[in-house]
């Protein structure tokens, strides 16, 4: 199935520095399925291969890989892994220990669950000097640990090393991630998703800083993440994984603007860009999982060129260029948009407003963090309520939903004064103001089929049993899923699907407007572009006003006709979503616009 | 310091417990259907001489008054007389108490040491031979009752089998336990045994959770010695929720001690429990009541202090 010789295309020399992956094998232990396989990644000191694949693609698994690291139930079959001039794989395990964090070093996704909550961080950063006897006294350390939170800009004061992570704010945390990270001045660093759940101007810091350490100490540079905008900003080169391979591989530009795979084709199409408006289009389908995969190509099964040759046999590494090679038999026969979809008129005529917030002030326990807050959503309308976590944008949307009962001011639907919480509003209120959720794992009751959740608002306003049955029928056609999908329970479905189900349930009380609390950060590219086309089909069909609560200003320019930005508890700038984001007014919004990595950006 | 001002209201929580818990002890006890003065006297008493000791023992006064009278005494550090013995209940049982005090404390400090390592390394082993066959053990242990356990090894290691240790504790009348130390071996150890279970098991599982967490992977890939990965980083994460099964087992001790005692014969305040209840003498079962409720509270009250101090989180945080 694999070939150990692969053509040498990405670097011809030998090096002696820097990171060379080649034909890594992972396996589930008990089973003995690939988790990842033929897996080659060579990266040069001072340079950034960025790793980007979906969620359960491989991409931690051959991060943590490179430390000789794995996860319970995962074995490393085969392979080589040399970080400067030391084979990781074949190290016993009290010289591997000595390597990590020396030689090569590992940035957590989440840096509040990597650090122990019961040591304060100054103990945590020294003890990745001390581990490595690094500097040779305690009093050379110690120079060396202000010399490390200066590096990545924070203070170096005693009493700020005497904390303990919770008192750190996230973008600190991962920055004291960052520290312990370059500690030991390693050759070698694997960056897992470092900046995944931090705002944008937090991210931006977090990016620079990374970008100056690895250049300034020579470091190569693994980053594993799902973000196309930050590999186009921070990136040199981009490995694509699709289902456990390196299915394309090349310069950032050979990704970006040449992609030679039908797969990067879709997830460039996929990403939303802050500069210029773009259609984004999703892809139906997921990847198949270990033990699911076929002989043949693992995109088969999504690719529109797929014939019985890609579905026969594991397509080989070819050449498409100096430096960018891919795994596909069509290279050159394939379309090269990958799906053009006739779309109706890009703007709807609007209607009249059906929510109206006048003052709107809310908090918690006495605590106001939303001030004076004044909206309006006409129907067809999608209005987006973006800013920063702790900017308030939930609050509001829970307000209106009526999941939120500390406020004052005035709500108004259809012209009627709104009830503080869903059980004292009418029931067209109820009906009428729908609520999907952030993360559709939690929203769907597990104990219940997908039929039993979307019914369960008609049970409530008394529909027959054979009525029910047929609204179900009717939405899960609407969010294009089966009709079969209403006997299965949550756990059979993948994340969009789930997401899916929960609009189903929002659609099937006849809704005049929908309030969509960050429904598609917790899913991946492809699934949320597919998502956010759904709900643009839906507005179109069926009238619905939308108001679109997120964090991710690239996704705005794609979805919203109007955009409201919120800072610290108020709105700072509203408008068409064209003008706000092309043409900012307010300083925080520039500074938020210029803080959002942006692939056409990166690429002129 | 904050520290300070949260023992502090915790400690008046306890002592509100403790009236609620006085409360309940006293009107329990004193509404029991038995008549204590014809308990003292006899079968043969006359109604008159009845009627003199109730007046004597305060029995013919309304129930509230009589536990005011009461909770104040107690409260002045009167428990009142003993109705079998005639002696001050503090007098008659401070040294057994002193007893009891001993076998528990060193039941604690052998158990908890041996539970949390047992746990821990049935964490570090986990779904190994030794995982599956220690945590099989446990449960058994668990599901024993004390006089099962106690007979047993009195069975083992007392009589038919070898004669290590005595079966029964001859302790003289104010004797201290440490006196007869082979005595003291077997009623500890079943304590020890009663003890294991739990925690070893609140052990395991809150080791299994730390050791599955991203910062003991992210310890191991920064290079740390597994030793101290599991002495620095996992353990003291892993105590919180030990304490608190720590502090119901110590409590739970006070009253499995009672059967335990009974069993051995031991001279504690487990078995002046027993006899008390079996002729109905009331001040020393208000008293022992009052004492295994005020373990209770205490224990519970250290161990929260106690998973606070261990918490950073908690720590620094409070109001």
């Amino acid at each position: 199935m694999h070939s150990p010789v692969f053509p040498q295309v990405l670097t011809g020399a030998v090096m002696t520095k820097g990171l060379r992956v080649t034909d890594l094998r992972l396996n589930v232990s008990a089973t003995g399925d690939d988790i990842v396989d033929e897996v080659r990644i060579s990266i040069e000191p001072g340079k950034v291969l960025a790793l980007v694949g979906e969620s359960g693609s491989g991409k931690t698994t051959v991060g943590l890989a490179v430390l000789g690291h794995s996860r319970r139930g995962v074995t490393i079959a085969h392979g080589r892994v040399e970080c400067a001039d030391t084979e990781v794989l074949g190290l016993d395990d009290d010289a591997k220990r000595k390597i990590r964090g020396e030689l090569v070093s590992y940035v957590p996704q989440d840096p509040a669950s990597s650090l122990n909550p019961a040591l304060r961080i100054g103990v945590q950063l020294m003890e990745a000097l001390e581990v490595h006897d690094f500097g040779g006294s305690v009093e050379s350390r110690k120079v060396r640990l202000k010399q490390m939170m200066e590096e990545v800009l924070l203070p170096t004061d005693d009493e700020y090393l005497l904390r303990y992570p919770h008192q750190l704010s996230g973008g600190q945390q991962q920055r004291v991630g960052l520290a312990m990270a370059f500690a030991c001045r390693p050759s070698v660093i694997v960056l897992d998703e470092p900046t995944t759940g931090l705002d944008v101007s937090t991210q931006e810091h977090v990016l620079k800083t990374i970008r100056q350490l690895t250049r300034d100490h020579g470091v190569a540079a693994l980053y594993i993440t799902h973000d196309l905008a930050v590999v186009a900003d921070l990136a040199d080169d981009v490995a694509v994984m699709y289902a456990g391979r390196i299915v394309e591989c090349g310069s950032v530009k050979d990704i970006f603007t040449n992609a030679a795979h039908p797969y990067t084709k879709h997830l460039v199409i996929a990403a939303p860009d802050i500069e210029g408006k773009k259609e984004i289009v999703g892809l139906a389908g997921r990847a198949p999982s270990p033990g699911k995969r076929p002989t043949g190509c693992s995109f088969a099964l999504r690719c529109e060129s797929a014939d019985d040759a890609c579905r026969s046999v594991f397509p080989a590494e070819v050449s498409v260029a100096t430096g960018h090679v891919t795994r596909c038999i069509k290279i050159g026969k394939l379309p090269n948009v990958v799906v053009v979809k006739p779309r109706a008129s890009q703007t709807i005529e609007s209607g009249a407003s059906v929510v109206v917030l006048q003052d709107v002030s809310a908090g918690y326990s006495g605590k106001v963090v939303v001030h004076n807050v004044s909206l309006s959503i006409r129907r067809g309308e999608c209005l987006a309520l973006v800013g920063e976590s702790g900017s308030g944008k939930t609050t509001v949307s829970r307000a209106i939903g009526g999941l939120h009962r500390e406020w004052t001011g005035s709500m108004s639907f259809n012209g009627a004064e709104l009830q503080k919480t869903a059980r004292r509003r009418t029931s067209g209120a109820r009906q009428g103001i729908q609520y999907i959720f952030q993360n559709p794992y939690g929203s769907l009751n597990p104990r219940r089929t997908i039929g039993e959740s979307i019914s369960r608002p008609l049970a409530i306003i008394g529909t027959s049993k054979s009525e029910s049955r047929k609204a179900v029928l009717d939405v899960l056609e609407k969010v294009n899923l089966p009709g079969s999908y209403a006997g299965k329970y949550p756990d059979q479905l993948s994340g969009g699907e789930r997401q899916r189900v929960a609009i189903a349930r929002a659609l099937v009380s006849n809704p005049v407007v929908l309030v969509c609390d960050e429904v598609t950060s917790a899913l991946d590219v492809l699934v949320q572009a597919a998502i956010i086309d759904l709900l643009g089909d839906l507005r179109k069909q069926l009238g619905l006003a939308m108001l679109f609560v997120t964090h991710n200003l690239p996704l705005v320019r794609s979805i919203a006709d109007e955009v409201a930005v919120m800072s610290e508890g108020r709105i700072v700038e509203v408008g068409p979503a064209e003008s706000v984001i092309g043409n900012p007014q307010q300083a925080y919004t520039k500074s938020l616009i210029m803080a959002t990595p942006s692939i056409e950006r990166s690429m002129r | 310091m904050s520290i300070f001002k949260f023992v502090l209201r915790r400690l008046a929580f306890g002592l509100g417990a403790l009236i609620a818990i006085s409360a309940a002890i006293f009107f329990v006890t004193q509404g029991l259907p038995a008549d204590p003065a014809k308990t003292i006297l006899g079968r043969d008493a006359t109604p008159e001489n009845l009627e003199a000791l109730r007046a004597i023992l305060g029995l013919d006064r309304p129930l509230l008054s009589q536990y005011f009278g009461w909770l104040t005494d107690v409260v002045r550090g009167d428990f009142g007389t003993s109705f079998t013995t005639q002696m001050s209940v503090s007098t008659y049982l401070g040294p057994r108490f002193g007893n009891s005090l001993f076998i528990m404390l060193i039941g604690t400090i052998v158990s908890i040491p041996i539970s949390l390592l047992l746990g821990g390394y049935m964490a570090l082993k986990r779904d190994s031979l030794f995982d599956s066959s220690s945590s099989f053990a446990t449960l058994v242990f668990a599901a024993l009752p004390e006089f099962v356990m106690g007979t047993g090894l009195i069975v083992i290691f007392a009589t038919t089998v070898f004669q290590w240790f005595p079966a029964v504790v001859f302790l003289d009348e104010g004797a201290a336990p440490w006196s007869d130390p082979m005595g003291v071996v077997l009623p500890i150890t079943t304590l020890v045994l009663g003890c294991i279970p739990y925690v070893s098991r609140t052990m395991r599982a809150s080791m299994v959770e730390v050791l599955e967490s991203d910062y003991i992977e992210m310890a191991r890939l920064k290079g740390v010695s597994e030793r101290n990965v599991l002495l620095r980083h996992a353990f003291p994460n892993a105590l919180g929720p030990v304490f608190q099964v720590s502090a119901l087992n110590i409590a739970y001790l006070v009253g499995g001690a009672v059967i335990v005692e009974r069993l051995f014969n031991y001279p504690g305040v487990g078995s002046a429990l027993t006899d008390a209840i079996r002729v109905r003498d009331l001040p020393v079962i208000q008293f022992l009541s009052l004492l295994i409720g005020s373990v209770y509270v205490l224990t519970n009250l250290i161990a929260d202090v106690a998973t606070v101090l261990v918490t950073p989180r908690l720590r620094t945080t409070l109001k």
